[in-house]
């Protein structure tokens, strides 16, 4: 067998970006000796492309706002679907992480008083949205990379993980690569933190970096922990269009948060045209309005330009579908009216964004837009209280976790969710491990997994990665899209079963050394599995609901209204079955109602 | 009509190594790295490059392209010299792993060292109070993304190897934001002076101009680095105060 090298940590922290590295301070500050892997450099997560802000009511701009309208609105933009506890200790925490952040060293945009300033987001009833102009979750990543360094902890940069290793039904270690040198890591851990973000890059259409495959969701699940909500997947309404090199990359809420407007390539304002019931009454009904809730809030409702996310990627979609879309085949977005000076001030990345790389000048000229695959709302279930997945010494924070976000996700709620999540996940693991002691990780788990990721060198003249993982993008953006239909998803299920078994006979040349075909070799495996999962979801759940939107069944549905569909693996097989969505107590769905 | 482009990219590790021809097809608005996965994908999977956002917000795809340091998902195929191929090769300052990738190490290693901020009323869990035009300046350096290109053209870091004498303009990007972030209360100058060695910096502004983030570093981070070391060594009313308390 290959030799590799051994590390030992109380707590093992899988994924540097928000939620890792707040999960690292928590468990440090319990005193444990913490090991962080990323896969990336130290500050390069996904976390850094959040823009828009991080969601908590502060109230500093609307004194109305506070943690009951948090609650509601993420749980009527979940659709219901949502751990409501999980969602509960989200908005109560909310702010309490933000101040914590700031005296960390993170500088928020401020108000004339001198507090953090809050801007209005999509879905959120109040301006709500901690800020730093449009690179909020750079300050996000960098105040924690910051503090968490100041602490004390070991990095393992540019280290990918690709197995959990279990004794009984316990965690107990992980294994994987370094990229440089391909050299083997062991490590053996008391207690994980699963914080490895989302699975995007199975699309071939999205926001999300490389680092993007779904291996820590993959990672658990083949450990034997249960999944759920797979089929929830977030399209964000605006991505870039054009230049075709340019595709999916996103562009911001924030846009429409500081005053933007979409028209379609009529130059019609469509959104006021596709305001379902449910939001019918917090939204503004003219243009007229729309335009005077900009300074007066409280007696105009808010432009529809704003309601959540999975509603407006759908008005866009239909607008297209329709022959109404734009030059390239999305729609525009405007924000000129704003005025050159507020814009550099507010959307100064966005600004620079379509300048550089799309010749549009923002302050002058609307932006092209159309949805980009953006977030995974489901992921490994997790306790609200202290992350805990189903598989013991296994704690999982951040967009790998599933209960805060239902069925679409609010803007804004992802940022503040890696601070109140990370913090209890590292919290608890770190109470873990001091409980708990090391156990021998299985060596027959250890062979498989060297077997499985060396494979591909001793193969010749076998199938590119690249090129499969080209195929599952290309059915996945097809089939398990936006809009959905039994047939749809029937056909990519059926690609994917073809491009698994293609997948057996992948071959790679070169070295071990940082060789990307190699990396994508695993990581295919990793994206074929989820995908998997994710579209079979997809069939499970015939009603429309949040992001998972069945044309085929385009109602909402009594018994899918109640119960989530969760994963898990049978031996070798997916097993998925549905669960009870957890009711909230009688004086919470008060809050609901209105 | 397909057109292509030719790029000459630098293939090799610490032994050495040489620069490969790649003939790539292009597309409207394509920017280098595009054209390096172009090849990964359908030339050869063993070329090595770091990447994250490709909207030039993580700072990963740092390299020198026709000479020139930069983003390479900022760069612009079209905005390049057509009649020539384009040469893409690695940073200098960093010694090189494999292909375009080089170990940045360094920079992770000395910002261990530098002091995290100290508010004036450690401890309590109160809101911050500041104002806009007070958290201005400390903005600009936090729009830093950490692509290091000012640490691989500056001069002493780049061509005389000094990474002993000073910490480089990130570094010290990362220092103005510490020292003149309006609630910090630690006393950074010596620090400042004799770890970091601001004095070493002979503003020849060569990091501001590769800055992607437009951070303005010698203007608003160096020079006043420098100038509250002078004020606080080589002001001639504190030495002398200095000597007759002594």
């Amino acid at each position: 067998m290959r030799n590799y090298e051994t590390f030992e940590y109380d707590v093992l922290v899988v994924g540097a970006g928000g939620a890792g590295l707040r999960a690292a301070i928590g468990a440090i500050e319990a005193g444990c000796k913490v090991g962080v892997v990323s896969k990336s450099l130290l500050g390069k997560a996904h976390t850094v492309m959040a823009e828009g802000g991080a969601a908590c009511a502060l109230a500093n701009v609307d004194p109305e706002d506070g943690w009951k309208v948090h609650f509601r609105d993420t749980m009527r933009g979940g659709k219901f679907l949502n751990n409501w506890r999980t969602v509960e200790i989200f908005a109560k925490e909310a702010p309490e992480r933000i101040l914590e952040l700031e005296r960390y060293g993170a500088v928020f945009d401020r108000t004339p008083q001198g507090l953090i300033s809050q801007r209005a987001f999509g879905g959120h009833k109040y301006r709500r949205l901690a800020h730093v102009g449009d690179r909020t979750g750079l300050e996000l990543i960098r105040t924690l990379q910051d503090k968490a360094v100041a602490l004390g902890f070991e990095s393992h940069m540019e280290t990918t993980l690709t197995r959990l290793l279990t004794s009984g039904d316990r965690i107990v270690g992980a294994i994987g690569y370094r990229r440089s040198d391909g050299g083997l890591c062991l490590f053996k851990a008391k207690a994980v933190v699963l914080a490895s973000g989302g699975w995007g890059r199975m699309y071939k259409f999205t926001s999300n970096s490389w680092e993007s495959t779904g291996d820590g969701v993959m990672m658990a699940f083949e450990a034997g922990a249960e999944l759920r909500d797979m089929e929830m997947v977030q399209f964000h309404p605006t991505g870039m269009i054009w230049p075709p090199g340019m595709r999916g990359i996103l562009v911001t809420e924030g846009v429409r948060g500081e005053g933007g407007i979409l028209k379609n390539g009529n130059g019609e304002r469509f959104m006021f045209s596709h305001v379902p019931d449910f939001y019918r009454a917090e939204t503004a009904e003219t243009p007229e309005e729309a335009l005077r809730w900009v300074d007066d809030k409280k007696n105009n409702r808010r432009p529809p330009e704003l309601l959540p996310r999975d509603v407006v990627a759908r008005a866009i979609y239909k607008e297209v579908k329709e022959g109404r879309g734009s030059e390239h085949g999305g729609v525009y977005l405007d924000v000129s009216h704003k005025g050159a000076d507020y814009i550099k001030k507010k959307l100064p990345s966005m600004y620079d964004q379509f300048l550089h790389l799309g010749d549009v000048d923002i302050t002058r000229q609307p932006m092209e837009v159309y949805p980009t695959i953006h977030y995974a709302m489901g992921g490994v279930t997790s306790e609200p209280e202290t992350c805990a997945t189903t598989l013991q010494g296994l704690f999982a924070a951040g967009e790998v976790a599933c209960g805060l976000h239902g069925a679409n996700r609010l803007g804004g709620n992802s940022l503040t969710d890696l601070l109140v999540f990370g913090k209890r996940a590292g919290d608890a693991a770190g109470a873990f491990a001091k409980s708990s002691s090391f156990y021998e990780p299985d060596t027959h788990q250890i062979e498989e997994e060297i077997e499985t990721l060396f494979a591909p060198f001793g193969r010749k003249d076998g199938e590119n990665p690249f090129t499969l993982h080209a195929e599952l993008q290309e059915t996945m953006q097809t089939g398990a899209m936006i809009a959905r239909t039994e047939e749809s998803l029937t056909t990519t299920l059926n690609e994917i079963k073809q491009v698994q078994e293609r997948a057996k006979n992948i071959s790679v040349s070169g070295d071990e050394k940082f060789n990307p075909s190699w990396h994508a070799a695993r990581d295919v495996l990793f994206m074929l599995t989820s995908s998997e999962i994710l579209v079979r979801s997809a069939l499970e759940r015939k009603e429309s609901r949040g992001g998972h939107w069945r044309t085929d069944y385009p109602n909402e549905d009594p018994f899918w209204a109640k119960h989530n569909v969760c994963a898990k693996k049978e031996g070798e097989n997916i097993k998925l079955y549905a669960t009870p969505v957890p009711e909230p107590p009688a004086e919470y769905q008060e809050i609901l109602k209105d | 009509m397909t057109q292509t482009v030719t790029l000459h990219v630098f293939r090799g590790d610490s032994n050495g190594g040489e620069f490969r021809e790649y003939k790539v097809k292009t597309a409207p608005g394509m920017v280098v790295l595009d054209a390096i996965h172009q090849i990964q994908k359908e030339q050869d999977g063993t070329l090595a490059c770091r990447w994250n956002c490709k909207a030039a917000k993580c700072g990963s795809c740092s390299a020198e392209i026709n000479g020139h340091p930069g983003l390479m998902c900022k760069t612009r195929i079209e905005a390049l010299p057509t009649e020539k191929p384009v040469v893409v090769q690695p940073v200098k300052t960093f010694p090189i792993i494999k292909d375009l990738v080089t170990d940045v190490s360094w920079n992770y290693e000395i910002a261990k060292t530098i002091a995290p901020l100290k508010l004036k009323d450690e401890g309590s869990t109160e809101p911050l109070r500041m104002q806009q035009e007070d958290v201005d300046r400390v903005q600009e350096f936090r729009k830093c993304i950490e692509c290091f290109l000012c640490q691989d053209v500056c001069h002493i870091l780049r061509d005389r190897h000094r990474k002993d004498i000073f910490y480089g303009p990130r570094q010290m990007v990362r220092i103005a934001a510490l020292a003149m972030h309006p609630l910090d209360a630690s006393e950074r100058r010596p620090f400042i002076k004799d770890q970091a060695g601001v004095l070493a910096c002979n503003i020849t502004k060569c990091c501001t101009e590769v800055c992607p983030e437009h951070i303005k570093i010698t203007d608003n981070a160096i020079i006043p680095l420098k100038e509250r070391v002078a004020d606080l060594y080589f002001d001639p009313i504190r030495a002398l105060i200095r000597k007759v308390k002594r």
